[in-house]
């Protein structure tokens, strides 16, 4: 591996000093051995991680050529015919707008509330300490275990779901077995789970702002509204997106949460683009086929990431000018 | 407004505070209960609507109509600790020297391998389920605890980069310096002067790869069957054949438990101002 080893262009670190042997601060010794230590720091990991990742990512594209299933396994070459299969599948594109229902549904949910509730455990609040604590139990339990007990709340007849809907006055729910409620229930979890992670996030965020604009706009008398809107969200904005494209990449690979739950159904009411792919593979053994699946769902992943992340910079930075 | 703001706070507070809790009350109160007080509709409060019973927490350990609880406990402690340490360890020295020195391989930059480390996370576990299933049969370690590790690995690692390397950027340079001009080596400055100092990015990357290690339910879905058996994948048999409410309810609070304690850490943390570099 020829990694070469061109030190840091001195403007590149705009006001570091150089320290008293002359050297800029990071290029810490002489080329030749720099070259050698910083490898040592570098290559263990990104080794182990190229060959645990590489040879399944590189394995799954080769399969998706191939016809493997569970009456004939192997690795045979029929081109592109998979893919043909998949862009007539409308079971997969169902599951894919499905999932970008839920997905980008339960991150808007997640990130009012999350924001809302940082926002409130920020300053002065009585127990806030322990306040904290509560709002970040749920992500530190196990999806699927939680969502085993959710299982039983949801229970039409047995479970307290419905009773709570009745202490509301409102009609009992056939949660687990009507499809728009089971998409509902699926979101419930998801949003029980995980709005922790946003809060957590954006507190962090929050804590870490600088005190002078507050300062200021307490001094022109600005209202906690005003302050908001015009201080508090325009410094919250890149960290708001980077929150936002990290749950929508752990929501896009929701999964367990529908295992248990629901199963995908009742139907394919609740089946998202992971869930099927594991029907196709794991369940029908129909290997090449949810390759194919699989490396597709990447690509339009990755994809569609990158428009979001970039639609993202310019409704929310584009707000602050 | 301005006295309607509190009640209005408080509530919201409160609010919030019941439905995270909920789950809990109900899984704790389900699991003292037997056959009668499920069956009969929702039941709250013990010895007011239903009698109590320890049956659900007995069954846990080899008592009747239950599982044993406790090897799938050690094994889930053993693959979450080893992958976790392994990943701490490479993701660490990866982080520290992305964020000191310059790599650069044709276009590919530093920025580019963090976020090859990073990206690592986009990858749906069923994606990868296949290919590790026939890796580890290749290798002769499906059904493994070690088997299991490696795989976490490629889980994990990407989460330590991503929280180290963002404390390192925010630890002064001026450190490693005075470390290499009392004529340290790099590796020898990074182990006695650079990571002691490291410690909170340290745990904070700990706590995040335990939490991610310990809640994998899929991998150990797919890749174990019998000689090893990770605590939710035990849990969730439990829930496809007839097991009673109790011994699930039990079952479930015995392990989330331990990550309750977690969620303190991390809070500490939290309000100390460790976390804030993570993000950006």
């Amino acid at each position: 591996m020829a990694l070469g080893v061109e030190p840091p262009a001195p403007s590149s670190e705009p006001g570091v000093p150089l320290s008293r042997t002359g050297r800029r601060p990071g290029q810490l010794e002489g080329p030749g051995t720099a070259r050698r230590y910083k490898l040592y720091f570098l290559l263990p990991g990104l080794i182990v991680l190229l060959l645990i990742i590489l040879f399944p990512l590189l394995f799954t594209i080769r399969v998706s050529f191939s016809s493997w299933n569970v009456s004939q396994p192997g690795l045979d070459w029929i081109g592109g015919s998979n893919y043909e299969r998949l862009f007539a599948d409308a079971r997969y594109w169902a599951s894919l707008g499905r999932l970008a229902l839920i997905a980008i549904g339960t991150v808007a949910i997640e990130y009012v509330l999350g924001f809302a509730l940082a926002l409130l455990v920020w300053r002065e609040v009585k127990g806030r300490r322990f306040f904290r604590v509560l709002f970040l139990v749920p992500m530190m339990t196990t999806p699927v275990i939680m969502t085993v007990i959710w299982r039983t709340i949801f229970h039409e007849s047995l479970g307290p779901a419905n009773d709570v809907m009745a202490l509301f006055g409102l009609p009992a729910q056939q949660w687990l077995t009507s499809s728009g409620a089971a998409v509902v229930s699926v979101m419930i979890v998801e949003i029980w789970q995980w709005t922790p992670f946003m809060v957590l996030l954006l507190l962090a965020g929050l804590l870490s702002l600088p005190r002078e604009p507050f300062l200021a706009a307490a001094i022109d008398g600005a209202g906690p509204i005003r302050t908001f809107f015009r201080v508090t969200f325009p410094l919250m904005v890149p960290i708001s997106i980077g929150a936002i494209i990290i749950r929508l990449i752990e929501a896009s690979k929701i999964m367990d949460t529908v295992y248990v739950l629901t199963s995908g159904g009742p139907g394919t009411a609740t089946e998202t683009s992971s869930y099927y792919i594991y029907i196709r593979g794991l369940r029908d053994f129909q290997i090449g086929y949810a390759a194919s699946m699989s490396f597709a769902y990447l690509v339009i992943m990755i994809v569609s990431l990158t428009f979001i992340a970039r639609g993202l910079n310019r409704a929310l930075a584009g707000r602050r000018a | 407004m301005s006295r309607l703001y509190p009640v209005l706070k408080y509530g919201a507070i409160l609010g919030w505070s019941a439905f995270v809790v909920a789950p809990f009350l109900w899984a704790l109160t389900t699991s003292f209960k037997t056959i009668n007080g499920v069956t009969s509709g929702p039941r709250y409060l013990p010895w007011l609507q239903y009698e109590p019973s320890l049956q659900g927490w007995t069954s846990l350990f080899g008592g009747t109509g239950g599982i044993d609880i406790v090897q799938p406990y050690m094994d889930s402690i053993v693959v979450t600790l080893g992958a976790s340490a392994i990943s701490i360890v490479l993701g660490t020295l990866a982080a520290y020297g992305l964020s000191r020195f310059k790599y650069q391989l044709g276009f590919v930059k530093n920025s580019d391998i963090v976020f090859f480390f990073v990206s690592q996370r986009i990858m749906p576990p069923v994606v990868l389920a296949i290919p590790f299933f026939l890796m580890l049969q290749f290798l002769g370690l499906l059904d493994s605890a070690l088997g299991l590790i490696i795989v976490y690995v490629a889980l994990l690692l990407p989460i330590a980069v991503w929280v180290m390397v963002d404390f390192f950027n925010n630890v002064p340079r001026q450190l490693d310096e005075m470390a290499m001009l009392d004529g340290c080596t790099p590796l020898r400055g990074f182990v006695l002067v650079v990571l002691p100092n490291s410690l909170p990015g340290i745990i904070v990357a700990a706590l995040f790869c335990v939490i991610f290690g310990w809640n994998d339910f899929f991998f150990a879905f797919t890749l174990t069957f019998t000689q090893t058996q990770l605590l939710p994948v035990a849990i969730v048999a439990l829930n496809s054949s007839v097991t009673p409410w109790w011994t699930l309810s039990a079952s479930a609070l015995i392990s989330v438990t331990p990550l309750v304690i977690i969620a303190v850490l991390v809070e500490r943390f939290l309000s100390r101002g460790h976390l804030a570099g993570a993000i950006r």
